[in-house]
């Protein structure tokens, strides 16, 4: 084997996992980032949450959005899945020598209607150019800053025997429409990538309940990785009802044709929440009256046998395990 | 139309569960030959809804996986040619050959590029006059034609950058080899649906008639699987064995006559060699002599190293039927998706890959 980075290790499933406990988690070691948390939420007069990610998507234009909708609205999620309420942005950008100005303008258009949307403001950034071919015509980068309400405490080791597993609606449009687009693949659909803030939508699931255990945005890696991780995390097992999970027929028909697995394919503006059973309606409810959530399902419960494993129930009623993926061959979707 | 929960319909599937298990009387073992049936079966979990009489065994039908090493190693070195654009299904990129893979080739440099189809191999090849552009031609009789369809328009377009390195195979001989190896016994042969699309359900008549094993073509969703169990189980009990197509919405007796047409005038039949199983009397597909320009065997030299054995995998005993995944000690522990030994861990379709993913849970 040679001792190289591949490209499945940046798919978001086992191989990025390892990827990253033994090149970061273990040299860089401290409590706040082994947590492994969408962001990393800590004291500070008040609790601040604190995340960064980088946005480097193929093609840059798809529909439903750009890789500016994704670089505000995937930063501002990994602050909400901790249950925070958004503050401030950074902006660095890379630019390829030879990039269009009028293409520029626009993804600056889409950063700017998202962060007026999340209610999140940028307010430091960075722009560097680079030689023709050293990025594929931009690279982005945010980091976002945001407070966590009293008495909330989300985490992805809280899940508990019982609770409720909620999705805020169908899964795996953003993978397929960026896919859609892509050279070499391109095929015709009107589906459009799901790509947006969740801020609203959560401070809406807050209000009813501050009980909310876990959240996750189903990015890389699909609803398969977030509730595998939640799982592992939290030592429990999930169960999952197959026909209950909210998916469009494109997306269906898509993931059949080109040979892939719907809850493996990333979302950009859906989340996952394990919610106590008796504030399970409530949540629901709410979610139901905001527009991100009006598909909103509830896909099935947290048990205590067999910790560690996600377990899906087929339309046929018998069951199977459910693992990560193990590197797709799907990179840059974000 | 809805092209996909139409045909996952709960009704139907029941009541074909329902009839195997009140129609199965004898104790019998089924080869599902397809490694596609193999996936729907697990992903579905259908061999929980089957009686104790029906055991359902895992054929060879995952190309990737018969691929023998010594090839799957020229593969991989083919990408390390100078000026070489390899193009390949993206099924192929992971496959672990003795020294590396084309994802591991690619990372440290080799321009390794994912297709959907040969066409596209095709367009790399007409976009980049200044490369040569080799496809990893590896499949049944159902890439086959496409291949052969992309050969023939590089030779209409004067294209001479364009190559094929062929591995295909064909289906019927390795299941007669399987069965003269006299290794296992079976009761019935669910046939792969997409290979008879091109062939004809008319290429299985030998297994019903030669061997006496009843034979029913289908296709690829759990209503599909269910209803081929529900006929073989069906021509058991009367004691006969006969070829029948359960997947007549995609297969005729005649095939696509014009996908063979294809296939006939770029390649003919030759004997190959196929993990586990060996040399396959005329079992693989190789160039016309009016085609060899395009074959990639022929116009490189591509460097060969002799294989490395893999101690302990049991991918060949697999692909016959003779050994499950859980008998192999790699299975699980060594050998996982995220890291695998042999190939069927890693395709798609393969057996053990299908285990391990889709491992059915004792949670029920």
């Amino acid at each position: 084997m040679r001792d190289k980075i591949i490209l499945a290790h940046g798919s978001g499933g086992r191989l990025s996992q390892e990827l990253i406990e033994e090149s970061f988690i273990t040299p860089l070691s401290n409590p706040l980032l082994a947590g492994l948390a969408d962001s990393a939420v800590f004291d500070f007069n008040g609790r601040l949450a604190f995340t960064t990610d980088s946005y480097v998507v193929n093609p840059i234009f798809f529909p439903g959005g750009d890789i500016g909708t994704l670089a505000v609205s995937g930063t501002v999620n990994d602050l909400a899945m901790s249950g925070a309420r958004p503050l401030y942005m950074s902006l660095a950008v890379i630019l390829e020598e030879g990039f269009d100005r009028n293409d520029l303008r626009r993804v600056v258009a889409s950063i700017r209607e998202v962060s007026l949307e999340a209610g999140v403001e940028i307010i430091t950034g960075d722009t560097k150019v680079v030689t023709r071919g050293a990025v594929d015509k931009i690279f982005i980068n945010t980091a976002g800053i945001g407070v966590v309400p009293e008495e909330v405490n989300i985490s992805g080791g809280n899940a508990k025997p019982g609770d409720i597993v909620i999705v805020s609606g169908t899964m795996g449009d953003h993978g397929i429409a960026v896919l859609s687009k892509r050279e070499g693949i391109s095929f015709s659909t009107t589906l459009e990538s799901d790509c947006a803030p969740l801020s609203g939508l959560v401070t809406k699931m807050l209000n009813a309940s501050r009980q909310i255990r876990c959240m996750r945005d189903p990015t890389r890696g699909g609803l398969v990785t977030s509730l595998n991780e939640i799982a592992g995390q939290s030592r429990v097992s999930i169960r999952i009802d197959e026909e209950k999970i909210p998916m469009r027929e494109e997306v269906l028909s898509a993931c059949e044709m080109l040979g892939l697995d719907p809850l493996h394919v990333a979302n950009e503006g859906k989340l996952v929440a394990i919610v106590p059973p008796e504030d399970a309606d409530k949540v629901l409810s709410a979610m139901h009256h905001h527009s991100l959530g009006e598909r909103a399902a509830v896909i099935g419960e947290v048990s205590a046998e067999h910790p560690g494993r996600v377990v899906m129930k087929t339309f046929l009623g018998t069951s199977r395990i459910i693992d990560m993926p193990t590197g797709d061959l799907l990179p840059r979707i974000c | 139309m809805k092209y996909v929960s139409e045909f996952r319909n709960e009704t139907l599937s029941r009541g074909l569960i329902a009839r195997i298990r009140t129609s199965s009387r004898t104790s019998s073992r089924l080869m599902e030959f397809c490694g596609g049936h193999t996936n729907t079966i697990f992903r579905y979990g259908i061999r929980q809804l089957l009686p104790g009489t029906v055991n359902m065994v895992s054929g060879p039908g995952c190309p990737v996986c018969v691929t023998a090493p010594s090839d799957l190693d020229r593969a991989i070195a083919a990408a390390g040619i100078p000026d070489v654009i390899l193009t390949t299904f993206g099924d192929m990129m992971r496959v672990p050959g003795s020294y590396t893979s084309l994802q591991e080739e690619k990372a440290a440099g080799a321009d390794v590029r994912v297709v959907y189809s040969p066409v596209d191999a095709l367009t790399t090849a007409m976009e980049n006059p200044d490369k040569s552009v080799i496809f990893l031609g590896i499949g049944f009789e159902t890439t086959a034609p496409t291949v052969a369809a992309s050969i023939l328009e590089a030779e209409e377009k004067g294209i001479d950058n364009y190559f094929v390195l062929s591995l295909h195979k064909i289906c019927p001989p390795v299941i007669r080899a399987l069965l003269d190896s006299g290794e296992i016994v079976l009761n019935g042969l669910v046939c792969p649906g997409h290979v008879s699309a091109v062939t004809g359900s008319g290429i299985w008549e030998f297994i019903a008639s030669e061997y006496g094993i009843p034979c029913v073509v289908t296709g690829f969703e759990p209503p599909d699987v269910l209803r081929a169990i529900s006929m073989l189980v069906a021509q058991i009990e009367r004691g006969e064995a006969k070829v029948e197509n359960a997947y007549s919405r995609g297969v005729r007796s005649d095939g696509n006559p014009l996908a063979l047409d294809m296939m006939e005038r770029v390649f003919r039949e030759d004997d190959a060699e196929w993990r586990g199983i060996g040399a396959v009397k005329n079992s693989g597909l190789v160039f016309r002599k009016a085609f060899e320009r395009f074959d990639a065997e022929k116009v490189f030299e591509i460097p060969s190293k002799p294989p490395l054995e893999r101690k302990g995998c049991l991918c060949g005993e697999i692909l016959r039927g003779v050994k499950m995944p859980g008998d192999c000690p790699l299975f699980g522990r060594a050998c996982t998706p995220a890291s695998p030994v042999g190939p069927c861990m890693v395709s798609s379709e393969g057996t053990c890959s299908a285990y391990y993913r889709y491992g059915e849970s004792d949670a029920g």
